[in-house]
């Protein structure tokens, strides 16, 4: 029914650089009106208009959600990526006119949790940069452990050390420093929520370990943006539209379908929100599912796809699109 | 000019009527000539003026009497509002949601005046006009939930989002057909829809839920539900069922005009920004028999939609008692005549 979210038009406020990958861009409104309220953990989609194409990234909003004046978002560099945040890098000045995504939230504080235990790896800070500031407002009982390869890389880490003291632990690994997470986990009070930001790898090692700790999953909540693979490309039918297109190797399958004129609806563009979801109608060859969203059964049974961040390996595919 | 509220009551001697132009704009649910579910969602946009739609929150002819019943019910029954603890935010996300709508629709009536966190209400119909501080509970009278839907038409269910479920935790409800808040509490969507016959078997719930919880602030969704109800009654609750599940056996051929109100629920859906929750207004509209027939569209749908509704629905909606003599009734105002597409009166 709806493709992706209500959109703003924004004017790029300030360009802070905070260390050597991560800048900082704040976003005011164009008419001058406060921005949409929102909790923290909630994302935007940055539009950005790069040529012929436009790129769509989603980026946590880390700014405080009591204040609606100016939306912050910090984005790591990656020269190895598709070149979206190279784009956020090179290109984006103070004064430049951006259209985002109203701020949506795929990564919510459970509010019943007596105490919210969070763990950070790298620019998984961002969305708990808007969670503590919620939670310290309002009395709220958080811990905050956060890892980083080097002081100097640890993002925004003095300031949250400042703001909120002992409440926060930071872990290097150039010192080899490692969160102790058996012993963490199992000395938490009854009724803690667990929340996870960070590498894959880190996601998959804490809920494995607090799955193995017995934590109960919904008391483990965790946010990862897959951001879309490259690989080969590949030829795709869309059936409604009857439209066959070409998915380049740095392009994701939604992004194809989009450059060709369809619309299709979407919000995290990450693989975890489930609303680009599509029906496969013919194919012959591989599936590259790399999607958080699909059963494992909806994988094997070929007949679903996200075009977000899944790939096709083979000879012919039929989408319903 | 503003609205003129009626003085009427939805209880004893009944005295709730509709205004000639308020028949007209009457949420009519049937779009054709029969009825079965259907996730029939759309987006919550503004309609025609003149509509219910004409704003995304809708305050009428009846918002004092409706006030003043609720405070009536609550008085007898303080469990009708409830508010799980961690559901405070949401309420202040609704305080916030309906004063916004109210002034911006009805200026007139209702002023919202903000100066950061002080903020100053002014709601004229109900003699009202508090200073308070958004987000300290001491500052308001109730609740910010209970206070602010004390002076809002509709039901409201706050829904808490966790898990890939909504779970109701919170909510004002007053004049359901014949279901329970402090019943259905804590209690997951799956969990409160169970007593719906067929529509579980139509995949309907699964797919409504993934809809729902893909609900995106800015972007509210509406439909509209119906029953039927003996006597222009808001509160229907199960609490209250010895009051009002007898009247169901006064239906006559003489009074069906008078007293079967088709009662239609617009239900709308918003995500709330701080909490992250969803609040779900359902909005009642009553129309007795006699009123909805003054459109003859209406007269002529209506009676073939209840006279082919399959038997389940008839027993879950509760009119078995009634509906041979109501479709004896209406089918006197029935020529056979095709009906126009569509909602509205021709």
């Amino acid at each position: 029914m709806s493709t992706g979210t209500t959109k703003l038009d924004v004017v790029v406020s300030d360009v802070v650089p905070v260390n050597e990958l991560v800048t900082r861009f704040h976003f005011r409104r164009r008419d001058g009106q406060l921005l949409p309220t929102f909790s923290g953990g909630a994302h935007v989609v940055v539009e950005m208009r790069d040529g012929e194409r436009t790129r769509l990234n989603p980026y946590s909003l880390m700014g405080s959600p009591l204040d609606t004046r100016e939306y912050t978002i910090s984005v790591r560099r990656d020269d190895a990526g598709r070149g979206g945040s190279l784009f956020m890098h090179r290109h984006v000045r103070r004064g430049h006119e951006m259209v985002i995504s109203y701020p949506v939230n795929l990564f919510s504080l459970d509010l019943r949790a007596r105490k919210h235990l969070m763990l950070a790896g790298g620019i998984g800070i961002t969305p708990f940069m808007a969670q503590t500031a919620q939670l310290a407002a309002d009395g709220g009982n958080f811990e905050l452990h956060y890892t980083c390869r080097t002081a100097s890389l640890g993002t925004y880490a003095d300031l949250l050390r400042q703001r909120y003291e002992r409440r926060v632990r930071l872990y290097h690994d150039d010192r080899d420093e490692r969160i102790e997470l058996d012993r963490l986990l199992s000395s938490q009070p009854l009724g803690t929520h667990l929340y996870v930001c960070g590498p894959s790898g880190m996601i998959g090692w804490v809920c494995d370990r607090a799955a193995a700790l017995g934590w109960p999953a919904e008391t483990v909540h965790f946010e990862h943006f897959a951001a879309p693979q490259p690989g080969a490309p590949f030829d795709v039918t869309l059936a409604v539209s009857g439209k066959t297109i070409r998915v380049g190797e740095q392009q994701s399958l939604l992004e194809a379908i989009e450059a060709a004129g369809v619309d299709p609806p979407y919000l995290c563009r990450g693989g975890v929100c489930g609303q680009c979801e599509t029906n496969v109608i013919a194919h012959d060859g591989n599936f590259i599912h790399n999607d958080h969203w699909l059963s494992e059964e909806e994988h094997r049974s070929c007949k679903k796809i996200m075009p977000c961040v899944s790939r096709f390996e083979g000879r012919s595919l039929v989408l319903e699109r | 000019m503003g609205i003129t509220f009626r003085k009427e009551t939805f209880r004893d001697d009944f005295t709730f009527s509709n205004s000639p132009e308020h028949i007209r704009r009457f949420p009519f649910p049937f779009h054709e000539d029969s009825y079965m579910y259907a996730v029939n969602i759309e987006p919550h946009v503004l309609g025609p003026k003149g509509s219910v739609l004409e704003n995304l929150i809708d305050v009428d002819e009846h918002y004092v009497a409706e006030m003043q019943d609720r405070a009536l019910v609550l008085a007898e029954d303080p469990l009708r509002c409830q508010s799980l603890p961690h559901m405070t935010l949401a309420g202040w996300d609704l305080l916030e949601l309906l004063m916004e709508q109210q002034a911006l629709g009805y200026p007139e009536h209702f002023t919202l005046t903000r100066d950061g966190d002080k903020w100053r209400w002014i709601n004229r119909p109900l003699g009202i006009d508090d200073s308070f501080t958004f987000g300290d509970v001491s500052t308001v009278p109730y609740g910010p939930m209970e206070y602010i839907t004390r002076q809002s038409q509709g039901d409201f269910c706050i829904l808490d989002q966790r898990d890939g479920n909504l779970w109701m935790d919170a909510g004002m409800v007053t004049t359901q057909a014949d279901w329970s808040l402090d019943f259905d509490i804590g209690m997951n969507f799956f969990e409160w829809h169970a007593p719906v016959p067929l529509a579980h078997e139509k995949g309907i719930f699964v797919r409504a839920l993934k809809f729902l919880t893909n609900i995106q602030q800015g972007k509210p969704a509406r439909r509209l539900n119906w029953t039927m109800t003996i006597n222009p009654r808001l509160d229907t609750s199960p609490e209250n069922y010895h009051k009002w599940g007898p009247d169901r056996a006064t239906v006559t051929p003489e009074n069906v005009g008078d007293k079967v109100h088709l009662r239609v629920e617009l239900q709308s859906f918003w995500r709330l920004p701080r909490s992250n929750g969803i609040v779900f207004p359902i909005r009642c509209y009553l129309i007795k028999m006699d009123e909805l027939v003054t459109q003859p569209k209406w007269a002529r749908r209506l009676h073939r939609v209840i006279r082919d509704l399959p038997e389940e629905l008839a027993n879950y909606k509760g009119l078995t008692r009634y509906r041979a003599t109501l479709v004896e009734w209406l089918s006197k105002l029935d020529d056979g005549s095709p009906t126009s597409p569509g909602f509205g009166p021709d």
